[in-house]
């Protein structure tokens, strides 16, 4: 029997049956017959992304299927494998090979949500509230912990009173971001998953 | 493999600091290294510093390594300790099994041999967890398998991205390309590099990082603060926030609890699961003033203040849950472990109302200006200044950021193309210089994708290095100090595993850590190991603070004393954060809980995100612990039976696994049982929707001690005291 790459596999895959046959792989007759009914592949016409996986730093690359609905949404038909990547080859885990269930969920937090002190329910609220609420907050506890100069007379302009802990799942450009700012403000508590 | 020179020799003399000879005054004595303050629990390192020549403060070498006073020999009597039957009595392996591995391994020292070592990270949940690395690197050091194709010392990192997020900083401890955060006193750049940039040891070491590190840190405060970095003003170095002391993760809740910290901002990481001794941590998130959470999805931070069992109207703790993007809805690079930066595309909007992390850290930032701005308040002179050169300052582009992390000279507005060209006069910006090259004028080399379509074309050494697959830093270079891939002349010490080799007048193969023309032959040829300032791979190290060889200590809870030096059994110099700021120990001992516990993840489950994930909790729905046949057995306790798993700090409730792969084993002369505590559940979740007590007692990590590595300040979670009941 010839070698068969999973790469070359997935890509016959792709192509359709016919691609299969003609490239005589030696699959069995039942095989083969199986793969004429016509049936329509859910990714037929659909746009073709690349991602990485979200989960593990082994960086296995992914690829995504979508389509534009008539209404204007875009619909996630499929997350597989890579077959062009060095690091997978196509492959993935369980945890990748249901990235499509983390990456649309009905148990995502849909709008900005405020909890008071001491109260027992969210609410609700707008982007504009949170956003100049923890403005105030972070200006707020900036000016009360600001170290201008420590007790041995050094200039040492820190925050002590604002931590900043995250990033594992930041794009690289906004890991950067947020260092760049956080440190801006003067921060010294920086963290992320790396320790822990 | 010392004492049957198993060593790769050539390696060994030339590309390690083997010859060095150490300074009189170190000493090992009874589990403890020189200079150590038992007061202070920290170790003076100047005592493990070389033998210099005053004339030019080089080591002194003796390249026989013979004298009793060179790494080589100190090593070796140093390991003299470390029998089979020794290592078998601290690890519980079996000798006939550790010398089985140890023959193998031993073979991996002959030129034409290669093995890695890979390690999930963690290894480094010990409070000896730098050690532990550190003693894989130096094994490999012997073996001449660092900087070679198919060897190294290699971490397996646990999250998507922590890989770029470390090397653009998100750690108290460096600024991008793990340049060092500056220290109180530093007041120009000059006194800034003094104290830390790596120092030139030997007359043939580059020191490239040492030599370079104004111009790295220079063209960083360039990129943040612009116009207001001059070099009048030493470029806004006093903009540089410098910390008072350790300001890592265990240090934050630490200052929580001490009511010392005010505000905590988390973005896809949850404290209450994550880090050591939850409970604690809990009750450090309800003594701030106020918490931010940037996540998809709800997680046990975002929700600790009503959590089974918690009375949310005593909880002060003013809480924002802010909605961000998930990875798919964003463009951006991932880095993985093995340094390859991965553009990956949008292929998503934003769900509901979420935003990116990003903009949300913007828009924060630009409102807080402005109330600077109309307010006044402490030296708002860094927030007023930082560079914002975007579009649109409140939306910035990943693309504009990836731009700016790689840098410009600023007297042509081009793209810097290697950071052999950053300048320390102001006249070049580096967000980041160990991305420098990433993002040319031609394009992003983040997106490349000539992969495994065609092997023959892209990856024409046949090493997998596949050039043109994505960008690795630095240079694009894949593997690290490549140039001790080849022997002194140049030629691959395995010709069939070539790394770079020399063709008579250049440096082919991988793109060379090192100058691409030097000649080998040349006396003046720099050594291998570039980044450092030996030039070659420490054996021994002063760059640690727990000791200049890798030593082995029991945990802080063990039911065990160290066999090699019972009388100072742990680290001493690991950090107790409950005993340095005066609050109750929260230590157990094995009268009261006898069993090793060790906590780890399933392959199903990624923390805590996949709770969230339907098909993922189907495959592992339920906390479980793993208990040992035997002990399982003597506590009549069945597969599917609940138990309680509890330490000094809290307790599980779960089901239990009765397994055969853990234990029991033989340490120290005793028989130990080891219970695995798999990490991924908590009061968050579709599983804890479905159970009658909505998981309020399924957080692992409230079992973990608080304690942290010297170095690292890593948790112990690997390792850790226990008791066990059937419930």
């Amino acid at each position: 029997m010839p070698t068969v790459t999973r790469r070359g596999f997935l890509k016959v895959g792709v192509a359709g049956a016919s691609a299969m046959v003609a490239a005589g792989l030696g699959f069995d007759a039942a095989l083969a017959e199986s793969t004429k009914v016509k049936q329509k592949l859910r990714i037929a016409g659909a746009k073709e992304l690349h991602s990485v996986c979200p989960y593990c730093a082994v960086g296995c690359s992914l690829v995504a299927y979508t389509r534009q609905n008539s209404n204007g949404s875009v619909e996630l038909l499929q997350i597989e494998g890579d077959p062009d990547s060095p690091v997978n080859e196509g492959r993935l885990c369980p945890k990748g090979a249901t990235a499509m269930q983390l990456a649309v969920s009905p148990r995502r937090v849909e709008s900005p949500q405020y909890r008071a002190p001491g109260a027992t329910g969210w609410k609700s609220v707008s982007w504009d509230f949170v956003l100049d609420k923890i403005a105030q907050n972070v200006k707020a506890s900036r000016d009360a912990t600001f170290v201008t100069t420590d007790g041995n007379g050094n200039t040492v302009n820190r925050t002590e009173g604002i931590a900043f802990a995250g990033g594992a799942a930041f794009s690289s450009e906004e890991g950067y971001f947020a260092t760049k700012l956080m440190r801006g403000l003067g921060l010294v508590h920086l963290e992320q998953q790396a320790r822990v | 493999m010392l004492q049957n020179n198993l060593f790769h020799d050539e390696y060994v003399r030339n590309y390690t600091n083997a010859s060095f000879l150490v300074k009189d005054g170190y000493a090992f004595t009874d589990g403890l290294f020189s200079g150590y303050s038992a007061s202070a629990r920290t170790y003076n390192i100047a005592s493990w510093s070389y033998d210099t020549d005053p004339a030019t403060s080089f080591a002194n070498r003796d390249m026989t390594l013979q004298n009793p006073r060179s790494v080589f020999q100190l090593m070796k009597q140093h390991y003299s300790r470390y029998t089979p039957e020794m290592v078998s009595s601290i690890t519980g392996i079996p000798v006939a099994d550790f010398n089985k591995v140890a023959d193998l391994v031993g073979q991996m020292g002959k030129p034409d041999k290669v093995m890695t070592i890979v390690y999930a990270v963690g290894l480094t949940h010990h409070t000896t967890g730098g050690q532990l690395i550190r003693s894989g690197a130096v094994l490999q050091l012997l073996l001449g398998n660092m900087g070679r194709p198919g060897g190294g010392m290699n971490a397996e990192r646990g999250h998507a991205n922590i890989q770029g997020n470390t090397d653009h900083a998100i750690s108290w401890e460096i600024l991008p390309g793990y340049l060092k955060i500056p220290a109180p006193g530093q007041k120009t750049i000059a006194d800034y590099v003094a104290q830390s940039a790596p120092k030139k040891s030997d007359k043939n070491s580059w020191n490239f990082f040492g030599t370079n590190y104004s111009k790295f840190m220079v063209s960083t405060l360039k990129a943040w603060y612009g116009d207001a970095a001059k070099k009048d003003n030493e470029f806004a170095f006093n903009f540089v926030p410098k910390p008072a002391g350790n300001a890592s993760w265990m240090t934050i809740y630490d200052q929580a609890l001490k009511g010392k910290m005010e505000g905590l901002m988390l973005s896809g990481m949850t404290a209450a699961s994550i880090g050591p001794d939850s409970n604690q941590v809990r009750q450090a998130l309800g003594n701030l003033k106020w918490l931010v959470i940037m996540d998809a999805l709800p997680t046990t931070s975002s929700e600790f203040w009503h959590a089974p069992g918690v009375d949310a109207s005593q909880v002060k703790t003013e809480v924002f849950m802010l909605p961000a993007t998930h990875w798919i809805e964003k463009e951006g690079s991932f880095v993985n472990s093995g340094r390859w930066s991965q553009w990956k595309d949008q292929v998503l909007p934003p769900q509901g109302q979420a935003r990116h992390d990003h903009w949300i850290l913007a828009d924060i930032f630009q409102r807080v200006k402005t109330l600077y701005k109309t307010q006044g308040g402490k030296f708002p002179d860094p927030i007023m200044s930082l560079t914002f050169d975007y579009k649109d300052p409140l939306k910035p582009d990943l693309d504009e950021i990836a731009r700016e992390i790689n840098g410009k000279d600023l007297s042509t507005g081009k793209q810097m193309t290697t950071f052999a060209n950053l300048k320390d006069d102001g006249t070049t910006t580096t967000g980041d210089w160990i991305y420098t090259g990433s993002y040319l004028d031609t394009g992003n080399l983040m997106k490349r994708r000539q992969g495994v379509q065609d092997p023959k074309a892209n990856d024409p050494t046949g090493m997998g290095f596949y050039p043109n697959w994505s960008w690795s830093w630095p240079l694009n270079r894949r593997v690290m100090y490549n140039r001790a891939s080849a022997d002194l002349n140049g030629k691959a010490w395995d010709p069939a595993r070539p790394g770079i080799t020399w063709n008579g007048s250049k440096w082919v193969g991988d793109v060379p850590d090192y100058p691409a023309t030097m000649d080998p032959h040349d006396p003046n040829a720099y050594l291998p190991f570039i980044m450092n300032g030996e030039g070659v791979g420490r054996l021994f190290s002063n760059g640690m603070v727990d000791g200049p060889l890798p030593e082995h200590y029991e945990p802080i809870e063990s039911p065990v004393q160290n066999p090699l030096h019972p009388t100072n059994s742990a680290s001493p110099v690991a950090f107790l954060y409950d005993k340095a700021a005066g609050r109750p120990n929260r230590f157990g001992t094995a009268t009261d809980y006898p069993y090793i516990a060790t906590s780890y993840r399933l392959t199903e489950h990624e923390h805590y995100v996949t709770q969230h994930v339907p098909h993922l909790v189907q495959l592992q729905p339920r906390p479980f612990v793993e208990i040992p046949q035997e002990l399982a057995s003597e506590k009549g306790i069945k597969s599917g039976d609940q138990v309680r798993v509890s330490s000094k700090r809290g307790k599980v409730e779960v089901l239990a696994l009765v397994t055969k792969r853990l234990g029991p084993m033989t340490v120290a002369g005793q028989k130990v049982y080891q219970i695995g505590i798999p990490i991924h559940w908590g009061y968050i979740g579709i599983s804890a929707d479905s159970d009658p007590s909505h998981g309020r007692y399924w957080l692992a990590n409230a079992l973990t001690p608080f304690v942290g590595d010297a170095n690292a300040r890593t948790p112990e979670f690997k390792a850790f005291l226990v008791n066990l009941e059937k419930i």
